[in-house]
C-alpha cells in the first residue's frame, strides 16, 4: 500500500513538473490579430494525465529490468534474440533463409512500385554508410561525428568530375571511394592524438567545416545551389527513369553484399585485431607493438571509403546534390543507425539503417518529429538495451595450440 | 643492456623527471623504488616510448631508442607490463596472450611460449577461454605478465606488479619473475612501491624521489641503509 502511495506521489510530481514546464506552449495561445489570449486549459489536463501514466510505466519497466531474475536472464535473452539473425547462425537454416531473402530482394522491384524501389535504394545507401561508420565507431572505438563530410566527399567527387570532365558513374564509383579515403586520412592526421569526447568535438567541427567549404567555394562547387543533372548509371545505353532506378537498386544490393563481405574479412583480420585492441585499451595496444598512428589512420580511411561510395550512389540516385544534404543532422542519423542497431554488429547496423530511413518514409506524419523520436528511442535503448537491438556477438578467435 | 642517460620528461609544463640516469646489465633484476608520484611509472613509460623524454637518451643494446615510437621499441626486444595491468577486458585469456605475440610470425615458437606461460601460471591455462575482464586481480596480473612474455622480450619492464594484491599472491608472482629471469635469461626492470619485496629479489636498486635518483646500490646495501629503511621499508 505504502509503495503504491509512493508511486502515485512520484508520478504526480513528474506530471506537475511537466505541466509547469509545458504551460507556456501548451496552454497559452496568443491570437495576434484579435489581441486576445486563448487559454487552452484542457491541454494541461492531457499533459498531466499523459505524463502521470508514462512516468508510472517508465518506472515499472525500469523496476522489471532491475529485478529481472539473474537465472532467467540467459534464456530470455536467447529466445528474444532477433529471429532472422538466429536462423542465419543456424547452419541448417542458413541456405533456405538466405535464398528466400535473395529471391525476395531480386523480385522486389517487380512486385512493388517504382517509388518503393527508390525508398529501398535510399535505405541501402544508408546501410553502406552505417557499416562504414561502424568500422570507425564499432571496431576502432573512435567516436566520429563528422561522417557526413566523407559522404559529401564521395557525392561531390562524382558531381564535380561529371561537371568538369564528364566522368561516368562506373569510373566515379572507385574514384569516390579513393577520394573518401584520402579525405579520411587528411582528417585522421590532425586528430591522431585525440580520443573520446575531444575526438568527437573535433570531428564534428571538421564535418561542419567541410560543408561550409562546399557552400562557400561557389566558383568551384556551385555553392549552395548545388550540382544538378548528374546522370544516373546507364546500362549499355541510357535507361529510362524507371529502369535506371531499378538498376541502381541492384547496384546498391551488390555493394551492400560486397560491404558485408569486406566487414567480415576485417573482423577476422590482423587489422581487425589491432583495431579491437586499440578500442579496448590504447596504451596496452601500443605496448603489444601495435602502431597506433597506423591503426587510427587505417580506421578513418577504411570508414571513409564506404562513405565515399555511398556518396557517389546518392549523387547518382538523386541526380542533384548540394551541401544541405550533408549537415550534422546526416552524421547524427548515421550514428543513430549504428547505435540503435548495435554498435559493432553487422546485422544490427543493417537493421538500424533500415529503421532510421524507412520509419520516417512510411510514417510521413511522424517525419517532422523524427529527431524527437530517435532521441527518445536512444534514451530508451541506452537504459534498457545499451548494446543495441541486435548486440554484437564477439567472435572469439582461436589461437596457439587450438589453432585449426 | 639498457642505459638511460639524463632524461627529462614533462607532462605539459609539469616536469616529472629531472635528469634520470640508470643502467641495467644483461641478466640482472633491477628495481626502481619510490613513493607515490615520485615518477616511477613515468620513467618506465619514457623508456618504452609511450611518454618520450624531452631531453636525454635511452640506449637499448647499443641502439639509441630515444623518441622511437613504442611499437618499434617492442620489436627491439623490450616489452612492458603497464601499471594497473591493462589487459584487454573483452578478450579471452588466449586472445590476450595472442595480442602479446602480435608482431610475431613464428607459429611454432609461439606455441612453445604459450605452453611456457601456462606452465608458469597453470590457473591461466584453466581459464583460457574466460573473458579477461572477469578474472580476479591476481589472475589479471598474471595474464599481463604472460602477455608481455608472449612478445619474447630480452628485457621486461614491470610497473608495480604487486599493486592491490594479497601478500601471498605477491610472493607467488615475484617468485615467477625470478624464475623467468633464471630460466629465460630475461633481464628485468621492476618498478615497485613495495620496496621490501622488490629489494629481496633484485640485484641492485635505484631510489627515486621527486623525479631524481637519490640513491643507488646493491639490494642488500639498500636494505641495510638507514634512510631507505625509514622511508620505504617501514621498519
Ligand atoms: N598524464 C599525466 N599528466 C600530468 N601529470 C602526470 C601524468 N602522469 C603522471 N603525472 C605526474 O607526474 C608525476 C609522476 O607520476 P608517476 O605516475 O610517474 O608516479 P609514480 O612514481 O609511478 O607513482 P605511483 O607509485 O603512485 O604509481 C606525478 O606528480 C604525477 O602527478
Ligand atoms: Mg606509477
Amino acid at each position: 500500500m505504502n509503495k503504491v502511495l509512493k508511486e502515485i506521489r512520484t508520478s504526480a510530481l513528474s506530471a506537475l513538473w511537466m505541466m509547469i514546464l509545458t504551460f507556456p506552449i501548451i496552454v497559452i495561445k496568443v491570437n495576434t490579430i484579435n489581441m486576445t489570449v486563448n487559454w487552452r486549459w484542457i491541454n494541461l489536463m492531457w499533459v498531466g494525465t499523459g505524463t502521470f501514466i508514462l512516468s508510472w510505466l517508465w518506472r515499472y519497466l525500469l523496476d522489471r529490468k532491475e529485478n529481472g531474475s539473474g537465472l532467467k536472464k540467459t534464456d530470455t535473452k536467447e529466445s528474444r534474440r532477433f529471429s532472422l539473425h538466429k536462423s542465419l547462425n543456424d547452419k541448417k537454416m542458413r541456405i533456405p533463409v538466405l535464398s528466400t531473402l535473395a529471391v525476395l530482394v531480386l523480385v522486389l522491384p517487380l512486385l512493388v512500385n517504382f517509388y518503393q524501389v527508390s525508398i529501398m535504394t535510399s535505405a541501402l545507401i544508408f546501410v553502406i554508410l552505417g557499416l562504414g561508420l561502424n568500422i570507425v565507431i564499432g571496431y576502432g572505438g573512435l567516436l566520429h561525428l563528422g561522417y557526413a563530410a566523407f559522404y559529401a566527399m564521395g557525392a561531390y567527387s562524382y558531381g564535380l568530375m561529371y561537371l568538369y570532365w564528364g566522368i561516368p558513374f562506373w569510373v566515379a564509383l572507385p574514384l569516390g571511394a579513393v577520394s573518401g579515403a584520402v579525405f579520411g586520412l587528411l582528417i585522421g592526421f590532425p586528430v591522431l592524438r585525440l580520443r573520446g569526447d575531444y575526438l568527437a568535438i573535433v570531428t564534428l567541427a571538421f564535418g561542419e567545416i567541410a560543408r561550409l567549404v562546399l557552400e562557400n567555394l561557389s566558383g568551384f562547387t556551385k555553392g549552395p545551389e548545388g550540382i544538378a543533372q548528374i546522370p544516373r548509371p546507364g546500362f549499355i545505353t541510357k535507361l529510362s527513369l524507371q529502369g535506371a532506378t531499378i538498376y541502381l537498386f541492384y547496384i546498391c544490393i551488390a555493394l551492400v553484399l560486397f560491404t558485408i563481405f569486406v566487414m567480415r574479412r576485417i573482423e577476422d583480420s590482423r587489422i581487425g585485431r589491432a583495431l579491437e585492441a586499440m578500442s579496448e585499451d590504447d596504451i596496452a595496444a601500443q605496448s603489444m607493438g601495435i602502431d597506433l598512428t597506423k591503426a587510427k589512420l587505417t580506421t578513418f580511411a577504411l570508414g571513409a571509403i564506404w562513405a565515399g561510395m555511398a556518396g557517389v550512389l546518392l549523387a547518382a540516385k538523386t541526380t542533384y546534390i548540394n551541401p544541405g544534404s550533408f549537415t550534422l543532422m546526416e552524421s547524427v542519423m548515421i550514428l543513430v543507425a549504428v547505435v540503435l542497431g548495435g554498435t559493432g554488429s553487422i546485422p544490427g547496423v543493417i537493421l538500424g539503417a533500415f529503421l532510421v530511413t524507412l520509419i520516417p518514409e512510411y510514417f510521413r506524419a511522424l517525419s517532422d518529429y523524427r529527431m524527437l523520436m530517435f532521441g527518445v528511442a536512444l534514451v530508451v535503448m541506452s537504459i534498457f538495451r545499451p548494446q543495441g537491438i541486435i548486440p554484437r556477438v564477439r567472435k572469439h578467435y582461436i589461437v596457439g595450440e587450438d589453432q585449426s | 643492456m639498457l642505459k638511460v642517460d639524463n632524461i627529462h620528461t614533462y607532462y605539459g609544463n609539469i616536469q616529472a623527471l629531472k635528469g634520470i640516469s640508470l643502467e641495467v646489465n644483461k641478466g640482472e633484476i633491477i628495481c626502481l623504488i619510490g613513493a607515490n608520484g615520485a615518477g616511477k611509472s613515468t620513467t618506465l613509460m619514457s623508456i618504452s616510448g609511450i611518454e618520450p623524454p624531452r631531453s636525454g637518451t635511452v640506449i637499448l643494446e647499443g641502439i639509441d631508442i630515444t623518441g622511437m615510437p613504442p611499437h618499434k621499441i617492442v620489436t627491439m626486444g623490450m616489452s612492458q607490463v603497464p601499471e594497473g595491468r591493462r589487459i584487454f577486458p573483452q578478450l579471452t585469456v588466449l586472445e590476450n596472450l595472442d595480442m602479446g605475440a602480435y608482431l610475431r610470425t613464428d607459429k611454432e615458437e609461439m606455441k612453445r611460449d604459450l605452453e611456457y606461460v601456462f606452465e608458469l601460471f597453470p590457473i591461466l591455462s584453466q581459464r583460457r577461454h574466460q573473458i579477461g575482464g572477469t578474472l580476479s586481480g591476481g589472475e589479471q596480473q598474471m595474464l599481463a605478465i604472460s602477455r608481455a612474455l608472449m612478445a619474447k622480450p630480452r628485457i621486461l619492464l614491470l610497473d608495480e606488479p604487486s599493486l592491490g594484491l594479497a601478500p601471498l599472491i605477491v610472493q607467488q608472482i615475484f617468485g615467477i619473475i625470478v624464475r623467468i629471469n633464471k630460466e629465460q635469461g630475461t633481464t628485468i626492470f621492476l618498478v615497485e612501491q613495495n620496496a621490501n619485496m622488490a629489494l629481496k629479489i633484485a640485484d641492485r636498486g635505484y631510489v627515486l624521489q621527486n623525479g631524481i635518483i637519490v640513491k643507488t646500490d646493491t639490494s642488500s646495501a639498500l636494505m641495510a641503509d638507514e634512510e631507505v629503511k625509514n622511508a620505504y621499508l617501514g621498519v
